[in-house]
Order: structure tokens, then C-alpha cells, then sequence
């Protein structure tokens, strides 16, 4: 078995999904090569190579792959995976993107987001917002597989020595152009590997009032999240959605101040290890899932429990 | 130019499914079902293309059972002017979904295709990436702006790091989400209207394309349950648990 992983990176270096797709990989077994498609993409080829696990690293550096465009990074892909049992990458919006490509043109199926490793051909994925498991089959000859990362602890970064392999490039497909990206910039940690999550939802009332949930953030070094209804009101971007249609979170401990607890809004955050709930309904669902509830006014609960952890022990 | 919008029936999004006894599948017996909410996006979408006169037609398709069909009407009563009705009682996967409004695609040449990111079932989030690499076309997935123009099109996509602007060359697929617009309820007068519209009626067959499964489903389960927590009674004391119960702050 030969399986290709498609790398998540910024060129310089690797996004943190990729190690979980590295470890989802290393589930199955045989030889894992990890593909860097970008421009100038030496940092992140060589951050591949220390992965742990790594067999090879598969370098295609040229102009057209500079952007994930799909339309161009799919073929480089197809012909690489003829060769090869699986070909998977983080379910990032970048890998959601691009897998399913690979895989109508490979004529296969798709296997979204999975979350366990049952065997080479059998994995778990959830289904209904994570209202229920389905075990599933392949019986195509390449698997392309999305992995959601909190199914799978990351591989380590260190300890490997892949070789690096130069690939063709495939030159572009003329269809698409990257014009733009207005990324959040933040000095917190990235929301989907960060240890602690606190978001906010409808009942924060304004983008201002966030300001109350960064303060914790910042004493916590935890990542800011939200629902829906508070990226929809426009109080946060719409990269701060946590949810079945959002990203999905599973960090140590998640305070969620202010957000009701559908369905959708659990999906993203309900495998976390520790759940906290402030809001002023107690008969809020959120309660259901969280281990400590507080029934209160954020606006006061929330300035406390800042002042409480400035406190220190 | 002419739009084609691609059209799911799912359990509504407000229903908790539960998983059925013998593990073969969710409860959908006497369940609600509705359009898929991105799809509402993308029917809205489209609509809107028209009324602002940048779209001469708008075309709704929904492949599946018999109901399917009252999921166009609901896109014809939103404003779609004609429905498609790809009937099959078989399982579908993206893949042979695709295949399906590729083989429609084909028929009806339009110039725009809007599907949804995901249907919130399978939440496969492939259909309309699928769709694109089959008719070997641009795709702007999880759009949450776009701006056709001539024969190209820019779209801003919502992308894990905030938002990318793409520039796509005419025709394209692109997939909703749910920054795009806010859906319009239809009005009664609409409703009744749309009951007028036409809906044509396709096979899998007639379209020569084999929508058989890929992946089989061995099972299907309930998610481990969490167990119940506490409630606390004032922030010391769930700072005091977090710091010496749970151990997950220093
Ligand atoms: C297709 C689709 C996809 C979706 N995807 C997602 C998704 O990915 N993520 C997501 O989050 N949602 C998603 N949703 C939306 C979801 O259904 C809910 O509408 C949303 O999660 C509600 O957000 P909320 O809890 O912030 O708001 P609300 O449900 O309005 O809840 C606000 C809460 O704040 C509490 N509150 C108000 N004021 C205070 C106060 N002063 N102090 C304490 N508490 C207070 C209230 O008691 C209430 O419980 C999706 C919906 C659809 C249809
Ligand atoms: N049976 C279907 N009929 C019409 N459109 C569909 C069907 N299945 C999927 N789609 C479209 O594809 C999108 C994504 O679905 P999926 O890839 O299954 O998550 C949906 O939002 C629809 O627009």
C-alpha cells in the first residue's frame, strides 16, 4: 500500500491539520508520502521531511500551485494517485476543495471527514451533524479520503528523515485566477489546534462585547471562537464559526458564553474534553452537553471570571 | 445567461435524527423534510442574478424520490421558472449525482451551475467540486459573494483563514454558503403560481448514466453520549473546578 497525503501549508511551513492527516495515514498502513504543491515551497518540503512516519516527500513547486487553486492542483494529483492505494488530506477548506476533484476524475468515490480507521478499506465518518456514525466501505481502487483532525492525534513534526523528490509540474488549467485573500490576522492560537476555545454567540449582542471574551482568551492562550448567529451578525468573521458547517474543535477545555447549543453549533465543539456553559437560560440545550454550567449574565459572569484568573492561584 | 440550481430534499435542519434499531440508517419515517438550507442559498442566489438582469433563466433540478418534486416547488415558488426531476428511488452518492447534472448539464447548457457547499445529511461537502471536474469547468466552492461579469465571473469564498477572491472563467460551478444571502420566504400568490411551472421528468436511464453506490454502508450508530455535568453557582467555584477537578487551567 502507497498513500499519498496532500500537505496543508502557508510554503514556509506546515499547517497543523496535516499532521493528523499524517497519523489518519499511518492508521492504514504501508508507505506515507506527504505532497508540498506550492510556490517557493522549500520550508514547508523540508517541515515534511522531519515528520515522523514519512516515507518521501513529493515537491512541486511552480507558479500554478501558489494558491490551492483546484483546477490546477487536481491533475498533478490524479496522475500521482494512479499509482497509489489512497490519496487523503486534512478536511481544511483547502483539502475539501480540491479531494473531491481528484476523486470524480479518478472516477472513485470521496470519503468525507473520516474519523476512525476501521482498516485499508473501512473507515468511520459522521453523519447528520455527528448525529450518528456511519462505518463505511470502498470498494474503488484509490480511496480519497478528507480526515477530520480531531479523530486523530497528530504525528509528531520531529524524528523523520524522508527523502525529497522534485515532481513535474502540470502547468495551468486556464479556468481560475487567484485574486485576493483577506485573512484574519491574530496572535492567538489557531482555533482548530488550540487547547482552549472560548466563543461567543448571538448573546454577546456586538463585535465590541468580543473584547470581553479576548481578555480570557489572552490570560488562557486560548483561541477565540463563535456561532453562527454572532458571524452572521457580523461581530466576528466568518473564520471563527465553530459548527457542523464551520470548523470543527475538540480542545481541552471550550466555554461557550452565550450560544444556545443547537444542533449545529454542537457538532463543532461536542467532543472537546471538558465543556463550559454560561448563559442566562437554564434551560439553554448547551447545558446538556457541558460538564460546568453557569446560569448567569455574561456581562457580569464574564468580567469576573476574567478578574478571577488574573487572580492567579 | 441561463442558471441551473441543484436542489436536495434532507430531514429538516431542525430535526434530531436518531438512529435506527437495526443500524441500517437514521429514523426518516414521519420526519420533516425540507430543501437543504444551502440550497435555499443558492435558489435565492439565482433569483437574485435574474432580477438584477444578469440571468435569463433559472432552472431548479432535484434528483431522487417522488417528493423531490415538492422540493422544486418550493424553488418555483421562490422563483425558479422550471423544474427538473431526475426520478430514482435507488441510494445516491455525490458521485452519481454529479454524473446525473452533468448528463442534464449537457442537455440544457447553462452558463452558471449553484449547488450547495453541503447537504446536511451525508454532510459530504463533494457534489458540486464533482461536478466541476466532470464537466472540466472552474469552481468557486463556498462562495459567499459573487459577481458575474461577461464571461468570467469573481467569487469570494470563505476559506479556513478568513476570505479568498477567486476570478473564474464562464462556465462555472459554484457552491454556496451561508454568508451568500438571506433566502426570501415565498408569498402565497408565488406559491400558487408555482404550482403552474413546469417540471420535466428524467431517469437515470434515459440520461445513460449508472447511479449505483460506491461505498457501502456496513452500519450506522449513535455517537457515544457525554456524560451529565454539574452546575456551578458562581464563577469562583468554576474557576476553583476547572483549576483542581477538571485540571484543564493552570
Ligand atoms: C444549514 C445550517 C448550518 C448551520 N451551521 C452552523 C454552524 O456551523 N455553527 C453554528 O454555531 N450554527 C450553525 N447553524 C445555526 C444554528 O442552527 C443556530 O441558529 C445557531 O447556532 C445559534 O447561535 P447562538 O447560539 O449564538 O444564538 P441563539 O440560539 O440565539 O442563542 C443565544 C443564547 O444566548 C443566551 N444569552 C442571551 N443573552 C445573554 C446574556 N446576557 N448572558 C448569558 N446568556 C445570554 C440566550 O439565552 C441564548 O441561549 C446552522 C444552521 C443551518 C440551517
Ligand atoms: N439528490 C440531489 N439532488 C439535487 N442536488 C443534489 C443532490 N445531492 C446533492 N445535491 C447538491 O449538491 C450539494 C452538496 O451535496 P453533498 O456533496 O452531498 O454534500 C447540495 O447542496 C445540492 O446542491
Amino acid at each position: 500500500m502507497s498513500i499519498l497525503v496532500l500537505a496543508e501549508h502557508d510554503n514556509a511551513s506546515l499547517k497543523a491539520a496535516t499532521l493528523n492527516a499524517i497519523a489518519a495515514a499511518a492508521r492504514i498502513g504501508g508507505d506515507v508520502e506527504v505532497l508540498v504543491a506550492g510556490q517557493n515551497c522549500n520550508g514547508a518540503a523540508d517541515a515534511a521531511a522531519k515528520v515522523a512516519g514519512v516515507k518521501k516527500v513529493l515537491v512541486a513547486d511552480s507558479a500554478e500551485y501558489a494558491h490551492a487553486l483546484p483546477e490546477n492542483l487536481a491533475p498533478l494529483i490524479v496522475e500521482l494517485a494512479r499509482s497509489r492505494s489512497h490519496v487523503m488530506a486534512a478536511a481544511t477548506t483547502n483539502g475539501k476543495n480540491v479531494l473531491p476533484r481528484v476523486a470524480a476524475l479518478l472516477d472513485v468515490a470521496q470519503i468525507s471527514e473520516i474519523i476512525e480507521v476501521i482498516s485499508a478499506d473501512t473507515f468511520v465518518r459522521p453523519i447528520y451533524a455527528g448525529n450518528a456514525m456511519a462505518t463505511v466501505q470502498s470498494k474503488d481502487t484509490v480511496k480519497v479520503i478528507t480526515v477530520r483532525a480531531t479523530g486523530f492525534d497528530p504525528a509528531a513534526a520531529t524524528g523523520g528523515s524522508a527523502s525529497i523528490e522534485k515532481v513535474a509540474a502540470k502547468g495551468a488549467a486556464g479556468l481560475s485566477e487567484f485574486k485576493g485573500a483577506e485573512l484574519s490576522k491574530s496572535e492567538r492560537p489557531e482555533l482548530t489546534s488550540a487547547r482552549i476555545v472560548i466563543s461567543g454567540g448571538r448573546g454577546m449582542q456586538s463585535g465590541d462585547n468580543f473584547k470581553l471574551l479576548e481578555s480570557v482568551a489572552d490570560k488562557l492562550g486560548a483561541a477565540v471562537g463563535a456561532s453562527r448567529a454572532a458571524v452572521d451578525a457580523g461581530f466576528v468573521p466568518n473564520d471563527y464559526q465553530v459548527g457542523q458547517t464551520g470548523k470543527i474543535v475538540a480542545p481541552d477545555l471550550y466555554l461557550a458564553v452565550g450560544i444556545s447549543g443547537a444542533i449545529q453549533h454542537l457538532a463543532g465543539m461536542k467532543d472537546s474534553k471538558v465543556i463550559v456553559a454560561i448563559n442566562k437560560d437554564e434551560e439553554a440545550p448547551i447545558f446538556q452537553v457541558a460538564d460546568y454550567g453557569l446560569v448567569a449574565d455574561l456581562f457580569k459572569a464574564v468580567p469576573e471570571l476574567d478578574a478571577e484568573l488574573a487572580k492567579g492561584r | 445567461m441561463k442558471v441551473l440550481v441543484a436542489v436536495k430534499r434532507v430531514v429538516d435542519f431542525n430535526v434530531k435524527v436518531r438512529v435506527k434499531a437495526d443500524k441500517t440508517g437514521v429514523e426518516t419515517a414521519n420526519v420533516k423534510m425540507s430543501m437543504n438550507p444551502f440550497d435555499e442559498i443558492g435558489v435565492e442566489e439565482a433569483i437574485r442574478l435574474k432580477e438584477a438582469g444578469k440571468a435569463t433563466e433559472v432552472v431548479a433540478v432535484s434528483i431522487g424520490v417522488a417528493q423531490a418534486q415538492e422540493t422544486i416547488r418550493t424553488a418555483l415558488a421562490m422563483g425558479a421558472d422550471r423544474g427538473i426531476h431526475v426520478q430514482s428511488d435507488a441510494e445516491l452518492q455525490p458521485l452519481a449525482v454529479a454524473k446525473l447534472l452533468k448528463a442534464v448539464i449537457e442537455k440544457e447548457q447553462p452558463k452558471l451551475v449553484v449547488l450547495g457547499k453541503q447537504a446536511i445529511d451525508d454532510d459530504c461537502n463533494q457534489t458540486g467540486q464533482m461536478l466541476a471536474a466532470l464537466l472540466g469547468w472552474a469552481q468557486g466552492t463556498f462562495a459567499s459573494k459573487v459577481a458575474p461579469d461577461g464571461d468570467s465571473m469573481t467569487v469570494t469564498r470563505e476559506v479556513d483563514g478568513g476570505l479568498e477572491t477567486v476570478q473564474l472563467k464562464l462556465p462555472a460551478i459554484v457552491t454556496t454558503d451561508l454568508r451568500l444571502n438571506e433566502p426570501r420566504y415565498a408569498s402565497l400568490p408565488n406559491i400558487m403560481k408555482a404550482k403552474k411551472k413546469p417540471i420535466d421528468a428524467l431517469t437515470p436511464e434515459a440520461l445513460g448514466v449508472d447511479p449505483a453506490p460506491r461505498l457501502v454502508t456496513l452500519k450506522v450508530e449513535e455517537p457515544p453520549k457525554r456524560k451529565s455535568g454539574v452546575k456551578v453557582g458562581s464563577v469562583v467555584e468554576l474557576v476553583e473546578k476547572l483549576r483542581t477537578e477538571a485540571k484543564v487551567i493552570p
